[in-house]
């Protein structure tokens, strides 16, 4: 199991945004996150990326703990050295890039594993170049991210995110700050990744996409998992009635 | 009095007035990055403090805040003040200067998204490196026009220094301008700030120009 996430509780002052949410993810497979605006989707990718802290459950990747229940029912995180090490597990993909801006793209490649991971020089070099050549950007090697596209842009994210060579991959909307005729280059990345059985959990309102691409594909509503299953099933004949509603105000 | 005598007269002023210029730059810049993190602190004290320095040194007069550096210490404590104009100078320069600095880093800081501290957070970058590589590069960028603006007042406020009666290019160019009944000394006075000036904002365009390859 490369993710395992249980009992997951969130709350912003009152508001519960998570409630008792429990995800694994195995090896190889790729979940599609799908539900309406405000139903949770990013949080629980932001609290699987520790990027906000969760009030109650557990959080473990590759089987090391990361987040445990202490004594008094509440969340406790290990130490700052232990989620160093589990955060070299998980990449994210950010809706808006986030690109380094003072950086050109193979400096936002190559960076984070020569200054985090330590890694050799050369040998970063020669994989930025392959990501690059993989992301079809290999001429925008030495370009800034102010002269790509949007989409060349998220390509760079991902490429970015791949380079500290994640167990898993998290991306959140990645195509929804695009224009229409550029989410096509991006899905294509993602499906391609898919095909090489990288492990992803994918937020996403593309509907056709998370069908073709995922092996699972969850419904969320309100701070809980409705429903979840294959997508033929979740998306083709859904049983609970939020997620039919749901799909049927997509489709019109 | 031939203008060469006036010049060499007036050079050691110059000189005297470049140390002012530098030392409270070398001083005011890093202390500005204080004043600012102090301003944001954990503790409400702290900041509260920071807040009254801040308006204090942006609301009265930096003449007036000359004075008290330099004749507070006698009064207040019965120091001698003998040797202690230069001092007194670059200290209430500074701290006016870096209470300014403070308030354009804190501008600056604002102007880089969230976004950028959750990617290198992600990417596991530590704090020390996320402020390094990452923020200060866009922050020094954002903030260089206000800088800019702040450095040129600088040059033109080292004049200030004449109500410490000390012998900058100024004082220098008043007394000779008395002495000789003549207005050459201002003249050359004019000429030098301008040229400092110019070679001041010379300076930051080429460095703003040298960061205009991203946006
Ligand atoms: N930092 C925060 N502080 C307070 N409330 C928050 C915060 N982040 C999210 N929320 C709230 O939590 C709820 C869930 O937000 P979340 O962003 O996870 O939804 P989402 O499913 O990703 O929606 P969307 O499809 O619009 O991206 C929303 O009501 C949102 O307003
Ligand atoms: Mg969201």
């Amino acid at each position: 199991m490369i993710l395992e996430m249980k009992g997951i509780q969130k709350s912003f002052g009152g508001l519960e945004v998570l409630k008792d949410i429990s995800l694994e993810v195995d090896s190889g497979e790729v979940v599609s996150i799908i539900g309406p605006s405000g139903s949770g989707k990013s949080t629980l990718l932001r609290c699987a990326t520790f990027l906000e802290t969760i009030d109650s459950g557990e959080i473990s990747y590759m089987g090391v703990p990361a987040a445990t229940t202490g004594p008094e029912g509440y969340a406790l995180y290990v130490s700052e050295a232990e989620l160093r090490k589990v955060k070299s597990y998980f990449g994210l993909v950010f809706q808006q890039f986030n690109l380094f801006p003072h950086y050109s793209v193979l400096k936002n490649i190559m960076d984070a594993p020569i200054a985090v991971q330590k890694r050799d020089k050369e040998e970063v070099y020669e994989e930025a170049m392959e990501l690059l050549r993989k992301m079809n950007l290999e001429n925008r090697a030495d370009a800034y991210p102010c002269q790509l596209s949007g989409g060349q842009q998220q390509r760079v994210a991902i490429a970015r995110a791949l380079a500290l060579n994640p167990a898993i991959l998290f991306f959140d909307e990645p195509t929804s700050a695009l224009d229409p005729e550029l989410t096509g280059e991006v899905l294509k990345v993602i499906r391609q990744l898919a095909d090489e059985k990288m492990t992803m959990v994918v937020v996403t309102h593309e509907m056709p996409f998370a069908r073709a691409v995922s092996n699972r594909v969850i419904f969320m509503d309100k701070g809980v998992i409705v429903e979840q299953g294959h997508p033929e099933i979740v998306l083709g004949a859904p049983t609970q009635e939020r997620t039919i509603q749901f799909l049927r105000n997509y489709q019109r | 009095m031939t203008l060469s005598t006036m010049l060499s007269t007036m050079g050691a002023g110059m000189l005297r007035t470049c140390a002012i210029f530098f030392l409270t730059i070398l001083f005011s810049l890093p202390l500005g990055m204080v004043v600012m993190f102090l301003r944001q602190s954990r503790f409400g004290i702290v900041r509260v403090i920071t807040k009254i320095y801040i308006a204090i040194m942006r609301g009265t007069p930096l003449m007036l805040q000359l004075l008290m550096w330099y004749f507070g210490p006698y009064y207040l404590f019965g120091m001698n003040i003998r040797g202690y104009r230069l001092p007194a100078i670059i200290i209430g320069f500074s701290m006016n200067y870096a209470a300014y600095f403070a308030e354009i880093y804190r501008g600056g800081f604002e102007t880089i998204p969230k976004g950028q501290y959750e990617a290198a957070e992600v990417l596991g970058y530590s704090g020390p490196q996320t402020f390094f590589k990452i923020i200060l590069p866009q922050v020094i960028k954002a903030i260089l026009p206000s800088v800019t603006n702040e450095v040129i007042t600088l040059v033109k406020d080292t004049s200030l220094a004449f109500t410490l009666a000390y012998n900058e290019m100024f004082s220098i160019a008043k007394q000779i301008a008395a002495s000789q009944t003549s207005f050459m000394p201002f003249v050359i006075a004019g000429v030098f700030y301008f040229i400092a000036n110019y070679a001041v904002a010379f300076g930051m365009e080429r460095i703003e120009k040298a960061l205009d390859y991203y946006r």
